[in-house]
């Protein structure tokens, strides 16, 4: 297929169609704004697609949640004061066992805060973000063409699981223009019988997360967790890069994973044999992953464009067993490769290992 | 091999117009790159701009704090970039607009008179053409065929007539310089 | 020996958890009635609220779907879009519809979303223990208007089917009451006419009941009843708001007529 140059929440757009996505309800938000506007037109184009443009977030997700129990692969998107207001409809997928797709083009915050490209939304993101027990799957894409194929995945991992899926990229993912390869997506694979299409002639169906029982709650419960069990020894994804001699490891998702990359080149200029560790999916964590690289490398920076979130993750795997530094840059900031290659010589000596570490 | 070019103008000079069919030849000459627009309530009041990256290895910032080029359009866009070029690198002005002396010394500096250039041509609205002749034929970035034909590409759905015009803005810009 | 009266099809065996006097109980019966006498149960999907009605997918016999709070009209827009032939309604108390889910409602009857939206009017909070609604009395005392709820401090009760009919999107908007045997068979046929125009794709419509909550109104059943002819129905009187599709078939008739 061709290689074409598109801007990122437009492949969003683009990858969903093509993975059979038929319906999406969003309100506008910057840096999104795109990924509606595309779905407006493209969705028109194909057969029984539908978009609606909805009264608030809010609603935006609580049509997700009808539209989903009704079979059609469904979409939502939005950034972070947004993603803040779907909270409750996710919580209410994620208890009804309901697939869906949820784009989060992350902005500077806390409260409104700014459009610029932030990492802020990690922990709302992997820790489930609304009420109750429960996980979403988290995808964290650093390029155009991940942004293409994590789209189409995110559908796949939905159905497979029934459970909301959450593309987490930022402002800067979304405007960019990158060049892109659309793959073929998979055909889609969801049992007929958990569409709620009327009982016909047979049995009534009930979807719904109000379960009064405290042990029959506990239970079902105990099924959704088994379930994220079964995700996170599965589809648990990440990256490795120049990781083979490095002495130091950066770990960073996303744009600041980009950006350390730039940064690691400038460094190996220098001598300092630097590699990064890139967790691609931020829910479930690539923990096990993450420890091993430990039993050889003593030494990890981990850097976010946040005050430092997914370094306690980073922590949570390593368990003490190397030294753990941090550089965050919150609020809206992109910091440069220079600027990192700059910290990292810092406070980071071959001989002394990590000078000055966060903990 | 990595290069940055940021271009800025107002709205409707085409300045974004300029970093799309740049990136797009980029791309099609087999290079690695990224376009990133300004955007919103950054963007809103008449002023545009984009960032250019292209490179023959993975590109890790689309962002540029210190571009090897920049392309200026009006005199605001000289005023918030013109600190940012990179020692010894280039700066391209419609000189047609912007009438102030760029302040600094340790850069290429390239005065295109696009806008009269262009409506020599007959048609005012290609200067941002005329300036990417300019500005190819400078940096060399993406040979002038693959670019124009990435241009024509890009305006797949304008009429015939604009993509000559365009075709004939670019050819005299590239002419300008020597 | 002919049955005269039993339990409709479209619902389940199950006792109603719901207060003696209650009304939702009889709501809930004259729908399964119309699904019934309609032939749509499998087609139909409902779509329950938070309230003392979150259980009412224990007690019809169609395919159903909880909403979270005041959501259910976003919810069954989803499912509509999605599945255009089926029959989706909402089921939403003055809560559910008149304050927190106010925005999804009005926009789903502004879209003109071809869903049937059933409004249980109670004058109160039910089920988390009579708390004032959007939709309380002034003068009337609630658990958090002990004083009786005051328009300067708490606002008026609001004409939901009013406003909602002066939306150029609603088709067919009346508000009944279920206090009384003719009251509840007119409710019927409002609900009937309700389902119809969506089956015709006519758009939103809406019946608002008017519904007793002898045990939030601290009254016995016989009084709700009155209560609501003599103090809600002045408030919220009770008839067809609107009703296009009658309206243009009299005019076509009309016109009809004319030489």
């Amino acid at each position: 297929m061709n290689k074409v140059l598109m801007q990122g929440n437009k492949i969003i757009g683009e990858a969903a169609v093509r993975a059979g996505c038929r319906f999406y309800a969003g309100y506008p938000i910057t840096p999104q704004n795109e990924i509606p506007e595309y779905m407006s037109e493209r969705l028109r184009q194909v057969e029984g697609g539908v978009f609606v443009q909805s009264e608030s977030e809010i609603a935006a997700i609580h049509m997700v949640v009808g539209a989903s129990a009704a079979g059609a692969r469904s979409m939502t998107s939005s950034s972070s004061p947004g993603i803040s207001l779907k909270q409750e409809g996710i919580s209410s997928l994620a208890a009804c066992e309901l697939p869906a797709v949820i784009v989060n083009m992350m902005r500077g915050g806390p409260g409104l805060g700014n459009i610029c490209p932030s990492q802020g939304d990690y922990f709302q993101a992997t820790r489930g973000g609304g009420h109750g027990d429960y996980r979403v799957i988290v995808l964290g894409p650093d390029s155009a063409q991940e942004l293409a194929d994590l789209t189409m995945d995110a559908f796949d991992l939905a159905d497979r699981y029934r459970t909301p899926v959450m593309i987490l990229a930022d402002g800067m993912m979304g405007q960019m223009m990158e060049p892109v390869v659309f793959k073929e997506p998979k055909p889609r694979d969801y049992p007929e019988n958990f569409v709620m299409k009327g009982a016909g002639s047979g049995k009534s169906k009930i979807i719904r997360g109000l379960i009064l029982d405290p042990l029959e709650m506990e239970e079902h419960n105990w099924t959704l967790q088994r379930k994220y069990q079964v995700i996170a020894q599965r589809e648990t994804r990440h990256e490795l890069y120049k990781t083979d001699d490095a002495e130091m490891v950066i770990v960073a998702y996303g744009t600041a994973a980009r950006i350390a990359e730039g940064a690691i080149k400038r460094l190996r200029e220098t001598g300092l044999r630097v590699g990064l560790f890139r967790p691609i999916t931020l829910w479930p964590f690539p923990t096990n992953e993450l420890r091993d690289l430990a039993k050889k490398i003593q030494d990890f920076l981990v850097f976010e464009m946040s005050a430092g979130q997914m370094v306690e993750d980073v922590r949570l795997a390593i368990q003490g067993k190397a030294r753990i530094g941090f550089h965050g840059r919150p609020g809206g900031v992109v910091p440069t490769p220079v600027e990192l290659a700059n910290v990292v010589m810092r406070h980071y000596d071959p001989k002394e290992g990590i000078i000055d570490p966060l903990a | 091999m990595m290069v940055k070019t940021i271009f800025s103008g107002f709205g409707g000079q085409g300045v974004l117009m300029m970093g799309y069919t740049l990136a797009h030849g980029a791309m099609s000459a087999g290079y690695q790159v990224t376009y990133l627009p300004a955007y919103g309530a950054e963007v809103r009041g008449g002023t545009a701009n984009c960032t250019v990256a292209v490179s023959d290895d993975e590109i890790a910032s689309p962002i540029a704090s210190k571009p090897d080029n920049i392309v200026v359009l009006n005199t605001p866009s000289l005023y918030s970039f013109q600190n940012r070029v990179a020692p010894e690198g280039a700066l391209f002005l419609n000189s047609s607009i912007v009438a102030v002396k760029p302040s600094r010394h340790d850069v290429r500096i390239f005065k295109i008179p696009s806008s009269e250039i262009a409506e020599q041509l007959g048609n005012p609205r290609t200067a941002n053409t005329v300036m990417m002749g300019a500005f190819l034929k400078v940096t060399g970035l993406v040979p002038s065929d693959i670019y124009l034909s990435s241009m024509e590409t890009v305006m797949g759905s304008k009429k015939k007539s604009v993509i000559e015009i365009n075709r004939k803005a670019f050819a005299a810009g590239y002419e300008f310089l020597k | 020996m002919k049955k005269v009266f039993g339990r409709p099809k479209s619902m389940k065996s199950n006792i109603f958890h719901y207060c003696a006097g209650c009304g939702h109980s009889l709501a809930h019966r004259l729908i399964a009635e119309v699904i019934d006498e309609l032939d749509i149960r499998g087609i139909t999907i409902g779509v329950p609220p938070a309230g003392c009605a979150v259980l009412a997918y224990n007690y019809f016999d169609v395919d159903m779907i909880e909403a979270q709070h005041g959501r259910g009209p976003a919810t069954a827009t989803g499912i509509k879009r999605a599945l255009p032939d089926r029959v989706v309604f909402s089921y939403q108390g003055d809560g559910d519809l008149a304050a927190i889910g106010i925005a999804e409602s009005f926009h789903a009857a502004n879209r003109g979303e071809n869903i049937t939206v059933i409004f249980m009017n109670n004058a109160v909070y039910g089920m988390t223990g009579g708390q004032m609604a959007p939709t309380s009395m002034l003068g009337q005392k609630t658990t958090t208007s002990p004083a009786g709820r005051k328009n300067v401090l708490d606002g008026y009760p609001i004409q939901i089917s009013e406003i909602f009919a002066q939306l150029p999107g609603t088709s067919y908007i009346e508000r009944c009451t279920v206090n009384s045997p003719a009251s509840i068979l007119k409710a019927k046929k409002a609900i009937r006419k309700a389902f119809q125009y969506q089956i015709d794709g006519l758009g939103f419509s809406m019946i608002e009941i008017l519904s007793p909550c002898p045990t939030n109104w601290k009254m016995t059943p016989i009084d709700s009843c009155r209560w609501i002819d003599e103090v809600m129905t002045k408030q919220f009187p009770l008839g067809v708001i609107k009703d296009i599709p009658a309206e243009a078939a009299k005019a076509r008739k009309e016109g009809g007529q004319k030489p």
